[in-house]
């Protein structure tokens, strides 16, 4: 057994993983009762869902023998400044039409 | 000292910047170490009229602790909501939480907010037009004051230390 089938296993197990968020995360997205509440889904998608697949992809492309590839980690890093803002805006414009959520959520959003 | 404040108003956005260009570009030779030098310096130069009050930076090793302590965070916080996800949906207590913010800094507030939106389970939904509390959705809460206190004591504390923006602000 050489080092290449380890770095594939590391590889396989990572992209599989990155896939399991991200299907999970949609999974969330289809079967939670409002909208603030399926907003988690995507959030969890992008963090480790895509981290995961990042790093695997990372890992892939360093063993190919030309070099360290990191440009991989901007993918992560925009996503991280960008994913915040986005799930802000889209919650706030909910909070401005006034979208309905179950009954039993607590606390109470203030006027916009 | 004022001339080179001037030349480089925002160190830690060159500094940024830099290393953003070395991974865009993908390798360090001469020419992209030298032209990732050029827009680090240039652009802040450049812009420096959209940054009027720049947060300073202060303990670069506490902000590297908060970081680690997120990414942390998130992995762990991915497993319990994934669980939560694929569980009933009638066991879930969802809730609006307001969080009485300890920050002023803006810079500093809207980095809280995306720690809160970026770690799974919790969603920063508002901002008070004063800048003194967050509105948070939670997916499933049991104590308020708890989830309060544990956003305070791990991620607005070191903030606070990073960031330590109670004296500028009026």
């Amino acid at each position: 057994m050489d080092i290449s089938f380890w770095v594939d296993a590391v590889v396989a197990a990572l992209i599989l993983t990155g896939s399991l968020f991200a299907l999970i995360g949609s999974i969330g997205l289809w079967k939670l009762p409002d909208f603030f509440m399926r907003l988690h889904g995507p959030t969890k998608a992008t963090t480790l869902g895509v981290g995961s697949l990042v790093i695997g992809s990372l890992v892939y492309f360093s063993s190919r023998g030309e070099g360290l590839s990191l440009h991989e980690l901007l993918i992560t890093l925009f996503l991280f400044i960008t994913a915040p803002v986005s799930a802000h805006l889209l919650a706030k414009a909910a909070m401005h039409q006034r979208v309905g959520r179950i009954e039993k959520t607590k606390g109470r959003i203030w006027p916009q | 000292m004022t001339f080179w404040r001037k030349l480089v108003p925002h160190p830690w956005l060159s500094l940024f910047l830099f290393g953003v260009w070395q991974l865009l570009m993908n390798d360090l030779s001469p020419a992209t170490l030298a032209a990732g030098a050029l827009l680090a310096l240039g652009i802040p130069f450049l812009t420096r009229r959209f940054w009027p009050d720049p947060p300073r930076l202060q303990k670069p090793f506490v902000a590297l602790k908060l970081l680690w302590r997120v990414i942390g965070d998130i992995i762990a916080a991915n497993w319990q909501v994934a669980l939560l996800i694929l569980g009933p949906v009638k066991k879930l207590r969802p809730a609006f939480v307001c969080y009485p913010l300890a920050l002023t800094d803006p810079f500093a507030i809207s980095v809280l907010a995306s720690i809160i939106s970026l770690t799974p389970g919790t969603v920063t939904a508002d901002v008070s037009p004063d800048h003194q509390t967050l509105l948070i959705h939670v997916l499933d809460v049991a104590d308020e004051r708890e989830l309060i206190s544990t956003i305070r004591t791990r991620y607005e504390q070191p903030l606070l230390e990073v960031f330590p923006c109670s004296k500028t602000s009026s």
